[in-house]
């Protein structure tokens, strides 16, 4: 049954599990075990970025592939959510038509997209994802009308998944709308990452695994190498698409800096290669400890900025609007020393 | 005994004239472009101011693009870092063009003609070195990786750009052209601006140099044959290593000398500028073929004026008006219009 449900792909390391069952049961019992709305958030968060990233993973890792638009599916799924609950109102069918509507947008941008540039070489996908992400990212901003521009949007979701709808008490936990809202975030991401980690151990994913190691002898072999490629990439980003239809249902507000920016991109590609390609596993780590850093560390630049006031340039470096340029360096020396990642030094160990 | 020589003179096939006109194509495509724009515009004079400032823009564009095809087509080696030397390279120009405050100020041609061609040289001077420093650090380390290269290049971009906001501050500097190169010149009722003229005439003698270069002289045919087939040329004794490394340099410094440019352009500049040119860059390349400097060239005027018109005839539509120029060349030409590496 559980190995059923894990499609077979042990985490293959004792610390792994460990570690695997801890993030867990940490983000199932969160609202229990970490009362507060600021952890709730992060714990939100990291339950749609690890599908964001376990998405992400399935281009770049399983299948070789470099996309720089995965923000752009992602923003996608949040924007069908946000337009949908905008124009049909409040209501639970609002959100259901937005997610299927941005995840169906999204495969077919996917499909347009890779049989331009799949077909001739894969290095032309991350050439023309880049520029095609950045012109969709610009429209939006300008298309202030239909997409609120820079300002985004707010709308409402139904009552039983916001704060004003209350239930009681369970464990000294107001057991309210804001509750039932993570948990459907929760179990969606779950079950997300459930079916990706299918995904990638079904003969498909064993396919692209071979692509990956050598596309010309996989050609010969009888695999049409470009089919495969285009496929997988509507796979990752419609499911990229369902992870920003989560985030816009938590959120209950988009906007290009939250949901199309290149600064989330980085974020994406930092969380995969810590964690390790080519695992789903890797997706989980890495993301919990990104979201983590990045939530509290940023408070220890400033802090350590203000402390080295007086001195020449270091406080530049550590202020905490520098946190770029710090995840710029870790992300190069992540890919020169570890570029199997946390998951792969793990599992090297034994 | 009769010789085994076979009793025919060998004749070369010439190229049928279809197949001519088809290698011809890329060429006419900007003539019909430019009458095309005329045609939709209706009015001549606005018509050759944005002739002209999409030229301009197209010279630039190239300026920026010719090293990043070059170094893709020599080794094979796709660079996304490219644009931060286009970013450095105007933070250095400008600053040297405010420090050279007396030389700007002046309504002298000479003397401001010199400062722009100081500022250029300090930003080709610092960008070359940092191409250099670039190679050494970030590139060389995972040749033959394509998803290393992007990945590691990415990431040095980064670095540099916040690197640019720790230096110079996180706003964006506004700047004033040289005296002399402000205003426009008004030609067949048209206004067209000084510094969009010069940027043309910049432009076009900085290709026709490139051009000499790879086509006259003994470096340039090193490095055509390396583009063409790099085994061969090593195989020959060539150390294509260190012509790598000489075009990766020149190719930064042309990038530094393209953020200069576009900053006077622009008369801002701001840290994220590279990273946005780099998507026009890309766009370039992509539809010029990979490794082709005539190609980008091409690509690059085609882009400028594509965009120029369709800012001026639909506002709206100039942000995608790349991105379906884009998706016709690679419907037509799937490699580009003039690929020249053969795909990998």
């Amino acid at each position: 049954m559980l190995m059923n449900l894990i499609s077979g792909d042990r985490p293959r390391s004792l610390v792994l599990t460990i570690l695997l069952l801890g993030i867990l049961a940490a983000l199932a019992l969160a609202p229990f075990l970490f009362p507060g709305v600021r952890s709730l958030e992060t714990a939100a968060r990291i339950c749609i970025f690890i599908v964001l990233v376990a998405s992400y993973d399935l281009l770049l890792g399983y299948s070789g592939i470099v996309s720089f638009a995965h923000t752009m599916f992602f923003g996608l799924g949040a924007y069908g959510v946000a337009l949908a609950s905008t124009h049909m109102g409040r209501g639970f069918d609002a959100l259901i038509v937005g997610t299927l509507a941005g995840a169906f947008a999204a495969a077919i941008l996917a499909l347009l997209i890779g049989l331009f540039s799949l077909r001739v070489r894969a290095i032309f996908f991350a050439m023309i994802t880049l520029a095609v992400a950045s012109a969709v990212a610009v429209l939006v901003s300008q298309l202030s009308g239909f997409t609120g521009g820079e300002d985004g949007l707010n709308y409402s979701i139904p009552r039983e998944l916001t704060p004003a709808f209350k239930l009681g008490k369970l464990f000294g936990v107001t057991i309210n709308g804001k509750l039932l809202n993570y948990y459907l975030v929760f179990f969606a991401s779950l079950a997300l990452f459930l079916l990706m980690l299918r995904i990638v151990n079904s003969p498909f994913g064993r396919v692209l695994k071979a692509i990956r190691e050598n596309d010309f002898r996989a050609e010969a072999i009888g695999y049409r190498v470009v089919l495969y490629r285009t496929l997988a990439t509507c796979l990752s980003a419609a499911v990229a698409a369902l992870a920003g239809s989560l985030f816009a249902i938590w959120l209950r507000y988009v906007g290009p800096a939250t949901t199309l920016s290149f600064e989330i991109m980085l974020d994406i590609l930092l969380m995969v290669v810590i964690g390790g390609m080519g695992t789903m596993y890797g997706a989980v780590i890495g993301t919990t400890i990104f979201v983590l850093a990045q939530n509290y560390l940023q408070n220890l630049m400033g802090v350590a900025a203000g402390a080295t006031e007086g001195l020449p340039l270091i406080p530049q470096l550590l202020d905490p609007d520098r946190w770029l340029l710090w995840l710029g360096v870790l992300f190069i020396l992540s890919v020169y020393f570890f570029p199997t990642g946390i998951v792969g030094r793990l599992r090297a160990e034994n | 005994m009769t010789t085994a020589a076979p009793d025919h003179a060998p004749k070369y096939a010439q190229l049928s004239l279809p197949d001519r006109i088809g290698k011809a194509m890329p060429l006419l495509l900007v003539p019909v472009l430019v009458v095309l724009g005329f045609l939709s515009i209706g009015s001549t004079s606005s018509w050759l101011t944005l002739t002209v400032s999409g030229l301009a823009m197209g010279m630039m564009i190239f300026i920026m693009a010719s090293g990043l095809t070059l170094v893709f087509g020599l080794m094979d080696v796709i660079n996304f870092g490219h644009g931060a030397f286009i970013s450095v390279g105007a933070y250095v120009g400008i600053s040297a063009l405010l420090a050279l405050e007396s030389w700007t100020g002046v309504p002298s041609l000479l003397l401001n003609v010199a400062a722009v061609l100081a500022a250029a040289i300090a930003a080709m001077c610092v960008t070359g070195a940092l191409g250099w420093g670039f190679e050494r650090v970030i590139v060389r380390p995972v040749y033959g990786a394509h998803l290393k290269q992007i990945l590691v290049t990415v990431g040095g971009l980064i670095v540099i750009e916040q690197l640019i906001h720790v230096v110079w501050g996180p706003d964006e500097i506004f700047l004033t052209r040289p005296e002399m190169l402000k205003g426009a010149v008004t030609f067949a009722g048209a206004a067209i601006e000084k510094y969009r003229l010069l940027a043309v005439i910049f432009g076009l003698a900085l290709f026709v140099a490139m051009r000499l270069v790879l086509k006259r002289t003994k470096i340039g045919l090193i490095v055509r044959a390396g583009v063409q087939n790099g085994e061969m040329v090593e195989a020959l004794g060539y150390r294509l290593r260190l012509v790598f490394i000489g075009v990766f340099i020149a190719g930064s410094a042309l990038a530094g000398l393209g953020g200069v440019m576009w900053g006077l352009y622009q008369e801002v500049i701001t840290a994220g500028m590279g990273e946005e040119m780099m998507i026009l860059v890309f766009i370039v390349v992509i539809i010029g073929g990979l490794g082709s400097v005539e190609g980008a060239f091409i690509g690059a005027l085609l882009v400028g004026l594509l965009q120029n018109y369709v800012a001026f005839l639909e506002p709206k539509l100039a942000l995608i008006s790349n991105i379906a120029l884009m998706t016709a060349v690679l419907m037509w030409r799937p490699q580009g219009m003039m690929p020249v590496v053969k795909a990998k």
